[in-house]
């Protein structure tokens, strides 16, 4: 996964709360079974006048001039709110979008986020007024943008900035996680199961 | 690291992770623990097969078909007799116990935590982490518990405590948090009725819902396939007296009304006897087509939507049926009954509630997600206003321009009797 450590690029402002992971992708938009393919759908109900026609809708933002190559996009509360799907992240990733900043985000998004090396940042509504439509610099050592702080939890914060695959992180520990499964099965025996026919 | 006890795939997403763990040359740990059933893309059709009216979506059954079986995994195929949506079917057959950790890709795995145990929605990435490693690396979320004290008043059900939480604390109220519901009001609800309400804490972004196992959850469970016998002893699984939660929410279980949503967040939701308030979002009002302080009762409707892992279980569909027996489906209205599980589909039939819906003018059809959101096939007429027992009325969930508003069978049932939304 490619590290994130900084990032200037315009801030694309979508205004609006509880921006849904439908809306992100329409579950019409996942046509196959790949991670890929997604970009042409990311935002379609919004993003085209006719989804089926890909017309573009020239109100949505990212189809302003202005904002074309924007590769951070900022938003409301709750962004990613919805469906799990992961196709939200994978879309908006390969559309070129790397970090979101926004008043909160839906908690499987943001992991979604983590995994795919995109910056979820949460900051107050009042400064994202101050970023959005301008440049902006993401920080995300110093954990600022264009100066101001933002939190974030200190492995989500390594995961970025060392672009590190979990899996891979976690297989370290399979001794322990084995050693600790062998203990667990006799305390729980009653998790364990037998292949059922 | 969280050790996971209990994963559940479906074709939507199965495919994708199981591909992607085999291109990495990663096998899945433990695959007795991993669970699949074709519910997500699947017709609902009579006599379907493979065949979806999704295009392509043939490519989701077979290919996640291949990598069950390639993986392992036990799956419940598409006429499998135990096929039908994931939240149905894991506490039909007891895959999801008490004290375990369940994980599925899939933002409704909350409603398990219906049984005590500890099960939340996560996306492709962690389904493949929980199947190489048998572990999750979760931050510890915050502690939320709501009370519902007093009784529900009669024509109340679970579905309008959960919309009346979401009006009152909005789409991100639960943001992060376990929220454990407790009070009077919740251990009198049946096992179907607890997952109903957990069914709906991803809706306020919560990182799951979960409820104290008792003698109800034990009654539910014991004799399932899955479930060891004889019980194991789980101990009090319940939070300790005196415990501190990061949040505490209080709500009088006797106030609440029957609810409905006016908006495209589920949060956007009223008393049935209310009217859409004065600050109303304008981009909801206007995909709605509706107008700040107008009444919702009356308003008419094209469809009637019963279906979904939020109510279509068999007390679900007894209770919509009492309202429909022996009356019809207003002119004009499609009306639709989608059973959450074949085998919710057969104890229906056995007892005769298909018979009262198709006397209806309900159609009666095979189990799955189906119509609670739009896949690229089946939709509704386009601009359709549809009552839906379902969970989310976002901007196209059920299709370009279909206008969703949320509320309990009962209601779904009433309002495609009278052709208008209607209080039961």
């Amino acid at each position: 996964m490619k590290p994130f450590t900084t990032l200037t690029s315009i801030v694309a402002p979508l205004p609006r709360d509880n921006v849904d992971t439908d809306a992100i992708i329409p579950s019409c938009e996942m046509t196959s079974t790949s991670k890929t393919g997604l970009a042409v759908g990311l935002f379609a109900p919004w993003r085209y006048i006719n989804s089926a026609a890909r017309t573009p809708n020239p109100n949505f933002v990212l189809n302003q001039p202005e904002y074309h190559g924007a590769q951070i996009l900022a938003s409301g509360a709750n962004f990613g709110c919805g469906s799990s799907r992961e196709h939200a992240v994978w879309a908006l990733a390969e559309y070129g979008i790397s970090c979101v900043i926004a008043e909160s985000f839906a908690p499987i998004f943001y992991n979604n986020c983590i995994r795919n090396g995109i910056a979820p940042i949460a900051l107050p509504r009042t400064v994202i007024g101050t970023l959005a439509g301008g440049a902006a610099t993401v920080d995300l050592a110093a954990q600022t943008v264009n100066g101001h702080a933002f939190d974030i939890e200190a492995e989500a914060k390594m995961m970025l900035l060392e672009g590190l695959d979990a899996i891979d992180l976690t297989l370290k520990h399979r001794d322990a996680t084995a050693a600790w499964q062998a203990r667990d099965r006799a305390a729980r025996p009653w998790i364990y199961l037998e292949k059922h026919p | 690291m969280i050790a996971i006890d209990r994963i559940f795939l479906h074709e939507r997403t199965g495919a994708a992770a199981l591909n992607s763990m085999a291109s990495a040359n990663r096998a899945v740990v433990d695959p007795t623990r991993v669970f699949a059933v074709m519910d997500h893309i699947v017709d609902t059709r009579p006599g379907r097969g493979d065949e979806t009216m999704m295009p392509g979506g043939d490519t989701f059954i077979t290919e996640t078909r291949a990598a069950c079986h390639a993986a392992g995994i036990t799956l419940f195929d598409v006429n499998d007799p135990d096929q039908g949506i994931t939240h149905v079917i894991s506490p039909e057959l007891g895959i999801v116990l008490p004290g375990c950790t369940f994980v599925a890709p899939d933002s409704h795995t909350c409603t398990q935590g219906a049984f005590g145990a500890l099960a939340w929605g996560i996306g492709s990435s962690e389904a493949e982490h929980a199947m190489a490693t048998g572990t999750l690396r979760v931050a510890k979320p915050k502690t939320m518990r709501v009370t519902f004290s007093g009784k529900l008043t009669a024509r109340v059900t679970a579905k309008d405590m959960i919309l009346h939480l979401l009006a009152d604390h909005g789409a991100g109220g639960g943001k992060g948090y376990v929220v454990e519901f407790a009070g009077e009001a919740i251990t009198a609800l049946d096992m179907e009725a607890r997952m109903t309400l957990c069914n709906m804490a991803t809706e306020l972004a919560a990182f799951s819902g979960i409820i104290a196992p008792d003698a109800a959850t034990l009654d539910y469970l014991k004799g399932r396939r899955y479930v060891p016998d004889p019980l194991p002893d789980w101990g009090d699984l319940r939070s300790d007296d005196g415990a501190l939660f990061d949040c505490e929410i209080n709500i009088d279980a006797s106030a609440i009304e029957p609810m409905v949503s006016w908006g495209t967040s589920p949060s956007h939701s009223i008393s049935l006897l209310g009217t859409v308030p004065d600050n109303a979002d304008v981009k909801a009002l206007a995909y709605m087509g509706l107008t700040t302080g107008q009444r919702l009762a009356d308003l008419a409707i094209d469809v009637a939507f019963i279906g979904s892992c939020t109510n279509s279980r068999i007390s679900d569909l007894r209770r919509a049926a009492t309202l429909v027996k022996s009356k019809k489906v207003a002119e004009g209205v499609l009306a639709l009954v989608i059973p959450g599980s074949s085998s919710v589909k057969r104890a229906a039939e056995a007892e005769g509630l298909d018979k009262i819906f198709t006397d209806a003018g309900f159609e009666w059809r095979e189990s799955g997600c189906s119509l609670c959101f739009f896949a690229g096939g089946e939709s509704f007429p386009p601009g359709s206003r549809v009552i839906s027992s379902t969970n989310r009325n976002f901007e196209g969930r059920q299709g370009p321009g279909i206008r969703t508003h949320i509320a309990s069978p009962e209601v779904v049932a009433a309002s495609a009797i009278a052709g208008k939304i209607t209080v039961p």
